[in-house]
């Protein structure tokens, strides 16, 4: 990055004589005021003018956000730094620093001035598309194939519920049903066509069954929340899939709609209502955490492991729920829950949000040392734990790759949901 | 500069071909934009970009349903786009290519991109034939088109990393393989624009009577039988290591 602003002249002189002494090199010589013109604040306006983005002004250099900042940790990141580098000439809309935030919020935790790059990068990167100025290539093939396919990993959607099959249980499709059920489940993409993210699922279905809950899907018509679009900047993918995802979800009749991940639930209930829908969603943690009084016979089989529970950032952060999860745990005989050293409000982001998940190769070469996830794989390990826990369908493939670039194989990613059915399966 | 872009439309394999009788099932297939030709789009973009002028995209309608590539196109760069109204999801590549080539006959093109080939066929013959039916040169596996006033500096992919450049006397037909970058994003809310805001010229398909039968014609069609599988090797990275070291000197290849 090279900054458009020249730095001022060096105030000092090699030989400096004043009042007949000698002061060259002296410790605290000082001749001229900084000029304070080596500063411009135009790049910072030109982030701040941009709608939603205006809090990136109010920084005032605590840098309280730079010690939480997950990238800072493998790199060198933060509002701080972004602030200050833009002060310096860095024009933020176009270089690779736009694409390296997660959205994770643990700056805003923090933040005395409300900087929110929850809101600022989503702003500028939607600017920066708009503009036709960079974006990473994954990043592009992601967006392109929601577009297309309906999901980020561009799938067909005529095969977004083939995984019913490895469920062994009934799953039903709510179109087929014909009639109001009580839950309506959005299974998610990543839970629908990923090899692991089907195991999730299909341990779901068991456990939904096995509770007598009165469920069903959406099958072939279920299409990505695009969350994650949104916050990497392409608003227009997120309306478009909005407006077709709020046509289908009123098209049946059901009480209340059950997510698979984080992120939908992000999605559906903080950001669908400004799009007219406002029905009642849950994450799934806080869902069977209801049902825990009948869960806790059927979880039979002894689960004999040290287990550390991964926050996902937009289920404990972004929606408060840090407890259901670790109710859950608890509850499967066996178990012994520790925990890491970032955990709940603090929790250690593991890299996907904010389209993280789609830009692994661009962060890597972009002032990182290592992955998020291998950061907190790494934590994981060092509790001692033999499984990672997590519930939100991005990071059982993150921490599964993680655990195995880091040498902590023995450490399992499962999402608590797969330790449920083993529980109630025994296997 | 009048810079003229054939585009193709064809089966996605991004599911697995469903084959109907002795051809493809094409009412339960996707219908997506030939790779290639988003190379072509970009090149022409770029070169409107560079020295000014109009990009006009062309493709046939198979399915009634290329619109969708053609605002992608507008919302890229593209300034006007054409459909030839076929409906007919079997043509092969040389009736689009008459097709095609009847309608950019009053273009008045400077440059007409093709993408060298399709994933679909593999034929690579719409960019010939187009050159040959509109009586211009025609050069393929093109990586980067420069103008310069009547002439363009062409470079040309050859097998093992050669390459070669070319001055072309306008006009010409170049079969894109890749364009110098790679094809930029149209962000959803401008194809939305596009969609609304933008008309798409029809043009009915003509000059069939031209094209005497059919040269190629499918005779059968099947998916492909797995015969060998790979084979994993389980083990610590070591084991694994070895074992592969053990398998090359036993295939004497090491
Ligand atoms: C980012 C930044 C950069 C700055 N850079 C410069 C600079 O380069 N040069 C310069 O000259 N000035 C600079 N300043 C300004 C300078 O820091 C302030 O003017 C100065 O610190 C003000 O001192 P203060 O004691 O009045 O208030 P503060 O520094 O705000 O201290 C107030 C103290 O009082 C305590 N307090 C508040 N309420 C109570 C209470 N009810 N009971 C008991 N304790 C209380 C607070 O905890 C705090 O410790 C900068 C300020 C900021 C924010
Ligand atoms: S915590 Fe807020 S005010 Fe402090 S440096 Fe970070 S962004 Fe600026
Ligand atoms: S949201 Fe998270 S990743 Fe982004 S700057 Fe703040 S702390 Fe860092």
């Amino acid at each position: 990055m090279a900054p458009k602003f020249e730095k001022a002249k060096a105030v000092e002189k090699e030989h400096a004589v004043v009042d007949g002494v000698d002061v060259s090199g002296h410790w605290n010589r000082m001749f001229e005021q900084r000029v304070i013109f080596e500063y411009t604040p135009e790049l910072i306006e030109k982030i701040a003018d941009i709608p939603n983005a205006e809090s990136f002004a109010n920084c005032y250099q605590c840098a309280k956000c730079v010690a939480v900042c997950p990238v800072d940790v493998v790199g060198n990141y933060g509002p701080r730094k972004l602030y200050r580098y833009a002060q310096t000439g860095m024009d933020l809309t176009e270089a690779p620093e736009l694409w390296l935030c997660t959205t994770c919020a643990n700056c805003l935790r923090v933040c005395p001035k409300e900087v929110n790059m929850v809101k600022i990068m989503p702003a500028a990167r939607e600017q920066a598309i708009l503009d036709g100025k960079f974006v990473p290539a994954e990043l592009q093939q992601a967006f392109e194939n929601t577009a297309k396919s309906g999901n980020p990993l561009g799938q067909p959607q005529r095969k977004r519920d083939a995984w019913i099959q490895s469920a062994g249980v009934p799953v039903p499709i709510i179109k087929d049903l014909g009639r109001k059920v009580s839950v309506l489940w959005y299974v998610g993409s990543y839970p629908s066509y990923h090899p692991r993210g089907i195991d999730a699922a299909a341990a779901a279905a068991r456990i939904f069954n096995a509770l007598g809950i009165d469920f069903a899907i959406l099958g072939k018509e279920e299409k990505d929340d695009a969350d994650s679009q949104r916050l990497a900047g392409e608003k227009g993918l997120f309306e478009m899939m909005t407006e077709q995802n709020i046509e289908t979800f009123n098209k049946y009749e059901w009480d209340e709609m059950v997510v698979t991940g984080p992120h939908e639930l992000n999605a559906f209930k903080n950001v669908y209502p400004k799009y007219g829908f406002e029905r009642p969603v849950v994450h799934y943690s806080t869902f069977l955490a209801r049902y825990l009084d009948q869960l806790k016979p059927m979880l039979k089989h002894p689960v004999n492991k040290k287990i550390t529970y991964h926050d996902p950032c937009y289920l404990g952060r972004h929606n408060g729920e840090y407890e259901a999860p670790r109710k859950l745990l608890e509850a499967i005989p066996g178990v012994e829950l520790v925990e890491m050293q970032r955990n709940r409000e603090n929790g250690y982001c593991c890299g996907g949000g904010g389209g993280g998940m789609w830009m692994d190769s661009f962060t890597a070469k972009h002032n990182t040392t290592m992955r998020l996830s291998e950061k907190r794989a790494m934590e994981a390990a060092s509790t001692g734990a033999n499984v990672l826990a997590v519930a939100c369908p991005f990071e059982v493939s993150r921490f599964t790759d993680a655990v195995k670039s880091t040498g902590n194989e023995h450490v399992d990613v499962l999402d608590i949901l797969e330790l449920l059915d083993r529980s109630m399966r025994g296997e | 500069m009048n810079i003229v872009v054939a585009i193709k439309h064809i089966p996605s394999i991004a599911d697995d071909l469903p084959v109907k009788g002795n051809n493809v099932d094409f009412d339960s297939v996707d219908f997506v934009l030939n790779e290639w030709d988003e190379h072509s789009i970009e090149q022409a973009v770029l070169i409107k970009e560079s020295v000014g002028g109009t990009v006009t995209v062309i493709g046939v309608d198979l399915i009634g349903e290329l619109d969708n590539a053609l605002h992608l196109a507008l919302a890229k760069g593209a300034d006007k786009v054409v459909k030839i109204t076929a409906d007919d999801p079997a043509a092969d590549s040389h009736m689009q290519a008459k097709w095609l080539s009847e309608a950019i006959k009053g273009m008045g093109a400077n440059m007409v991109f093709a993408g060298v080939q399709a994933s679909n066929d593999l034929d690579g013959q719409i960019g010939p034939m187009i050159a040959a039916y509109l009586d211009m040169p025609y050069i393929g596996g093109v990586s980067s088109v420069e103008a310069n006033g009547d002439s363009a500096t062409v470079n040309k992919e050859f097998a093992g990393g050669a390459g070669a450049k070319y001055a072309v006397s306008m006009p010409f037909v170049a079969g894109v393989q890749s364009a110098p970058k790679p094809p930029r994003y149209a962000p959803v809310s401008k194809v939305r624009q596009m969609a609304q805001s933008a008309t798409v010229e029809k043009v009915a398909p003509s000059g069939d009577a031209d094209v005497r039968e059919r040269p190629l014609r499918i005779l059968k069609m099947a998916p492909p039988v797995v015969t060998g599988h790979a084979e994993m090797i389980e083990g610590s990275s070591k084991e694994v290591a070895a074992k592969i070291v053990e398998l090359l000197k036993s295939k004497g290849l090491a």
